[in-house]
């Protein structure tokens, strides 16, 4: 069981400039969906993008953490969505 | 380890697109990996998948081989494209059709 907070906090406190808005809809605590904001993304694959969110999270994506469905923006991406 | 690790880079040097996805694509046995397999499916892309729930070792290696702790994992040309959501985005921007024939 992992709470969506402190997933939102982990990868913002890794990540410059970056908001993190995390999902739980199955509300199982497992199953989570983020879209990620930084401006570390920039000019980054996004294999690249993805694996610094992970980083972010280290050993929880092994354990606690069964799925987490990942969508990234840079913030330029981010102000051009919104 | 060293030998996963060896079975998969030839994996993936032998084979120009591997899935490497629980189950198979008749029968996936992951959400993950039925969304990856219809995608490629989908774009009519000839894949060799290799099943990690029957390889332990696979399946812990594959994560090790591309510093990436989910599966499924696509590989095209001997290169890690993503896991499913970057697959997804690849396809509807029309990049994940144009590597399949590069």
């Amino acid at each position: 069981m992992m709470d969506p907070e402190r997933i939102k906090e982990l990868i913002e406190s890794h990540l410059p400039e970056c908001t993190a808005l995390i999902h739980n809809d199955m509300g199982d605590g497992e199953h989570f969906a983020a879209e990620v904001v930084s401006s570390a993304f920039e000019g980054l694959s996004l294999v690249k993008q993805h694996q610094l969110v992970y980083q972010a999270l280290g050993d929880h994506m092994k354990s606690d953490i069964h799925a987490l469905a990942l969508k990234t923006f840079t913030t330029a991406q981010w102000a051009q969505r919104n | 380890m060293a030998d996963a690790q060896e079975r998969i880079s030839d994996l993936v040097t032998n084979n120009k697109v591997v899935l490497f996805m629980k189950g198979n694509p008749t029968m996936p046995q992951c959400g993950f990996s039925a969304r990856a397999t219809t995608i490629l499916t989908h774009l009519g892309a000839e894949f060799a998948h290799v099943d990690v729930l029957s390889d332990p070792e696979i399946r812990q290696g594959i994560k090790t081989y591309s510093n990436w702790p989910t599966i499924p994992q696509l590989y095209i040309n001997g290169e890690f494209v993503g896991g499913s959501d970057i697959m997804m985005e690849l396809y509807q921007s029309g990049d994940l059709a144009a590597q399949l024939q590069a």
